[in-house]
C-alpha cells in the first residue's frame, strides 16, 4: 500500500491513496483544459479546470489567444481608420463598436450630428443588437444539445443581415459610421424593407421561443444553475444582459442616453430595461430573449421617426485631416453584450495618443473563476454559454 | 431475415450448411443496409424539420448516396492510433461496439418465418447481447489515453446503471403477458389490446432504448459540446465509422425490437405474406420517432437521467409488471 500526498492546493492537502483497501478507492484530481480549441468556447478561450470526477474544483480562464493589439494599433491610425479596427473586437456588435469611437470623437470636436443620422444610427444599433442576440439564442441551445433553434435564429439573422447589407454593403463589419454621421443616406425604399423585416422577425420569433423557454429539459439544465449574485456582478464589473439577469438595473440607453435613446426611453416610449432577479442561466437567456422584442420595438419606432424627418444631410462634411483637440473623454455605450467604453486621450494629433478599450466580455468572463468551482462539467458548459461572450471582445 | 421474399421453403430444398451461410449473408446484408437507410432518413427528416434540404447532390436524386459517399471518405482516411493509447484495446473497441447489434439483428423476427436464427428465449438473448455493446464504449474511452474520452466512458458507465434495469423489467412484462420468452411467440400472442395494456411498459422501453443508444436527449456520453464526442474523440477513419454504424445499427435493432414487442411485429393486413414488411414499417416509424426526438430536445445531465430512471422508469416498469401479472392471473 503506497501513500503519497497530492500537491498542496489552496492550503488544504488531499491524500492520494493508490490501491484499494486501507485507503479506500484511489482518487485523484484531474486537470482538464477546456480549449483553446473546444466546441463550447466559441473560438479560443481556454479554461484550465481541475476536476474531481465531473465536479469542478478550480477554474481559471486563460485568455489572450486572440490578442490582436487593437489598442496599440489605434495609436497609429487616424480616426477614419480606427473605425475599421474598432468594429472588430466584438464581431457580433460591429455597428455598436463603431458608435463608441465616433461618438467620442464627435463630442471632442464639439460636432453637431444631423438628426437623420442620429435616428438612422439608433435604428442600425438596435438591428445590430437583435442580430447579436439571435446568434446567442441559437448557439446557447446548441451547447445544451438542442440542434434546431440555431436554424430558426439564423433564418431571422439572414433577413436582418439582408437589410444591413443593403445599406452598408457589409454583413458583419459594416463600417457605416463616419465621424459626423453615416457614410451614405438611406437607399430609396429601404425603410419599408426594414419595416417588413421587423414584422416578419417579430411574427416568427415565437417559433424560436417555444423551442427554447418552453422546453422542460432546457429549463432543468438552466434553472438554478450558475447563479451569479448581484454582489459578484458589482465586484467584477459584469454588465449587459448578464448583469441585468442578476437584478442590476443598469442600461446606458436609459441611464446615460446617447443617440436618440433619451426620447425612446422616456415616459411612454417603447424603450424599457429588461431585468430578472434570479441570476441563473435561465434568467440570462430570458433577458436576451426579451431584449430582442424590446429592440424590435425600438427599431420600429426609429423607422417611424425617420419617415417623418425631412430630407437633409446624413453626415457632416469633414476636413481632409481630422485632428481631435487636446483633451480626453470616456465614451461608453450599451453594447449588446454590455458596457463598451473608449477612453480617448488626444494630444491634438490626427491619431489618438491613447485609446483604451473597455470591452464587455472581458469583465463578464473573468467572473467565471468564481462561478465554476463546485459545478459539474455539464453545468460548466451551460454556464459558459450563458455568459454570452465573444472571444475577440475578451482578447481585443 | 432470409427468405426475404424467397418463394420456396429453404429447409426442404437447400443443404443445411448452405442455408446457414445464406442466412448469415442475408443478416449481414440487412445489417449493412438498414442502418444506412435510417441514417439517410435522419439526414433528410432532420433537415426538413429544420427548414433545410439536407444532402442533395450525392447520387443525383435527393442525395440518396450521401452515406455511401461518407463511407468511401471514411475508408480513405488515415487510421490513427494515438501514441499513448492501449493499442489493441483501442483498435478492438469499435468491433466490440458493433458486433452485438449484428448478433441481435440475427434473432429479431420480421415475421414467424423471416428470421435469421430462430432461438429459444430470443428476448432474453437480445437483451443480453445488446448489453455487451457498452463494453466497446468503455474500452474506447479507457484505451484512448484522452481525458475527454475517459469522461465519456465514465458517463456511459453511469448511464448503463439507469437504463438496463427498467428495460429488462419492461421486456419481462411483455414476456409475462405472452407467456413466452421467444420473440416469435410474443408476436404470435400479441393482440391490439396490448397497445393499451402494455403502454406504460412501452414508454419505459422507448426511453431506456434511447438511453442505451446514447441518442438525444440522453447523448451525454458523446456530448460534442461538452466532452467533444467522449469515447470517440481519438477515433478516425473506418474505426470511427464503425462507431457511427453501431449507433445506427442500434437504432435499427431497438426500433425493430419495439415493433416486435409492443406493436405486434408482423400483425397487419395480409400478415401471412406481408408480415415482414409490416415489422419493417413499424420499426421504421419508431426510428423516425427516435430521429424526431433528436431534433426537438436538448441534452439532459447524467444525474437527471439517473433521477428519471429511479424516480419514474423503474417504478412505472414495476407497476406495469404487477399489472401484467394480475391480468394474466385473472384471465387464465
Amino acid at each position: 500500500m503506497t501513500e503519497t500526498t497530492a500537491e498542496a492546493r489552496s492550503g488544504t492537502e488531499r491524500a492520494l491513496t493508490v490501491g484499494i483497501g486501507a485507503g479506500g478507492l484511489a482518487t485523484a484530481d484531474m486537470v482538464l483544459n477546456i480549449g483553446p480549441q473546444h466546441p463550447a468556447t466559441h473560438g479560443v478561450l481556454r479554461l484550465r479546470i481541475v476536476v474531481d470526477g465531473e465536479r469542478i474544483v478550480t477554474a481559471e480562464p486563460i485568455i489572450g489567444y486572440m490578442h490582436r493589439g487593437a489598442e496599440k494599433l489605434f495609436e497609429v491610425r487616424d480616426y477614419r481608420q480606427i473605425i475599421v479596427l474598432a468594429n472588430r473586437h466584438d464581431w457580433l456588435s460591429a455597428f455598436s463598436n463603431e458608435l463608441g469611437v465616433v461618438l467620442g470623437v464627435e463630442q471632442m470636436l464639439g460636432m453637431e450630428v444631423p438628426t437623420r443620422a442620429v435616428w438612422a444610427r439608433t435604428l442600425l444599433a438596435e438591428l445590430n443588437r437583435v442580430l447579436n442576440h439571435l446568434m446567442f439564442l441559437g448557439s446557447y441551445p446548441l451547447e445544451l444539445g438542442a440542434i434546431t433553434p440555431i436554424f430558426h435564429a439564423f433564418r431571422e439573422r439572414e433577413e436582418l443581415q439582408a437589410v444591413m447589407e443593403e445599406i452598408s454593403g457589409g454583413r458583419m463589419h459594416y463600417m457605416f459610421n463616419r465621424v459626423g454621421g453615416l457614410k451614405e443616406d438611406l437607399p430609396a425604399g429601404w425603410l419599408t424593407r426594414v419595416e417588413t423585416t421587423i414584422a416578419d422577425v417579430r411574427k416568427r420569433i415565437p417559433d424560436l421561443e417555444r423551442l427554447i423557454v418552453g422546453n422542460e429539459i432546457l429549463e432543468a439544465r438552466t434553472r438554478q444553475v450558475g447563479v451569479l449574485p448581484r454582489e459578484k456582478v458589482l465586484a467584477f464589473g459584469v454588465s449587459g444582459p448578464i448583469a441585468r439577469a442578476s437584478g442590476l438595473d443598469l442600461d446606458l440607453r436609459r441611464d446615460a442616453p446617447y443617440l436618440a435613446y433619451a426620447e425612446l426611453f422616456c415616459e411612454g416610449g417603447p424603450g424599457r430595461v429588461v431585468t430578472r432577479s434570479a441570476g441563473d442561466c435561465l434568467s440570462r437567456l430570458e433577458v436576451l430573449l426579451e431584449q430582442v422584442h424590446v429592440s424590435l420595438d425600438l427599431a420600429q419606432a426609429c423607422v417611424e421617426r425617420l419617415r417623418g424627418l425631412p430630407q437633409g444631410p446624413i453626415n457632416v462634411k469633414l476636413p481632409k485631416v481630422v485632428k481631435v483637440p487636446e483633451g480626453q473623454i470616456y465614451c461608453a455605450t450599451e453594447n449588446p453584450l454590455g458596457l463598451n467604453g473608449y477612453y480617448l486621450v488626444s494630444r491634438g494629433d490626427k491619431t489618438p495618443w491613447r485609446l483604451k478599450l473597455r470591452s464587455a466580455s472581458f469583465n463578464n468572463v473573468s467572473v467565471l473563476a468564481e462561478m465554476l468551482p463546485g459545478q459539474l462539467i455539464s453545468d460548466m458548459v451551460a454556464i459558459l454559454g450563458s455568459m454570452f461572450f465573444v472571444v475577440g471582445d475578451i482578447d481585443k | 431475415m432470409t427468405g426475404l421474399s424467397l418463394p420456396f421453403d429453404l429447409t426442404l430444398t437447400i443443404d443445411p450448411w448452405l442455408e446457414v451461410v445464406l442466412r448469415a449473408v442475408a443478416v449481414l446484408a440487412a445489417f449493412l443496409v438498414l442502418p444506412l437507410l435510417v441514417g439517410q432518413t435522419e439526414h433528410k427528416v432532420m433537415a426538413h424539420m429544420q427548414g433545410r434540404l439536407g444532402p442533395m447532390y450525392a447520387g443525383g436524386f435527393h442525395g440518396w448516396a450521401q452515406l455511401v459517399a461518407d463511407g468511401v471518405k471514411f475508408v480513405q482516411k488515415e487510421d490513427v492510433t494515438p501514441a499513448r493509447a492501449d493499442r489493441w484495446v483501442f483498435r478492438l473497441a469499435p468491433a466490440v461496439a458493433l458486433v452485438p447489434y449484428l448478433v441481435a439483428l440475427a434473432v429479431i423476427p420480421l415475421s414467424p418465418t423471416v428470421v435469421g436464427a430462430d432461438v429459444d428465449a430470443s428476448a432474453l438473448f437480445v437483451l443480453a447481447v445488446i448489453g455487451v455493446g457498452i463494453i466497446g464504449t468503455l474500452m474506447a474511452g479507457w484505451a484512448s489515453a484522452n481525458k475527454y474520452s475517459l469522461l465519456g466512458a465514465m458517463r456511459a458507465g453511469a448511464q448503463l446503471v439507469s437504463y438496463e434495469l427498467p428495460m429488462v423489467l419492461a421486456v419481462a412484462s411483455v414476456a409475462l403477458a405472452a407467456g413466452t420468452l421467444s420473440l416469435i411467440g410474443i408476436t404470435a400472442a400479441w393482440n391490439p389490446w396490448w397497445l393499451l395494456w402494455q403502454l406504460p411498459g412501452g414508454f419505459v422501453f422507448l426511453v431506456s432504448a434511447l438511453a442505451e443508444l446514447q441518442r438525444p436527449p440522453f447523448d451525454m456520453p458523446v456530448a460534442d459540446s461538452e466532452i467533444v464526442f467522449g469515447a470517440f474523440t481519438e477515433y478516425t477513419g473506418l474505426r470511427f465509422a464503425f462507431f457511427l454504424l453501431a449507433e445506427y445499427a442500434g437504432i435499427v435493432v431497438m426500433s425493430l425490437l419495439f415493433a416486435v414487442l409492443y406493436l405486434g411485429g408482423p400483425a397487419g393486413w395480409h400478415a401471412d405474406g406481408l408480415g415482414w414488411l409490416w415489422t419493417l414499417l413499424k420499426g421504421f416509424a419508431v426510428a423516425v420517432v427516435v430521429i424526431w426526438l433528436r431534433v426537438s430536445w436538448p441534452r439532459m445531465r447524467e444525474d437527471q437521467l439517473q433521477r428519471l430512471a429511479w424516480v419514474w422508469l423503474v417504478p412505472i416498469a414495476l407497476a406495469q409488471l404487477a399489472l401484467t401479472a394480475i391480468v394474466v392471473v385473472m384471465t387464465q
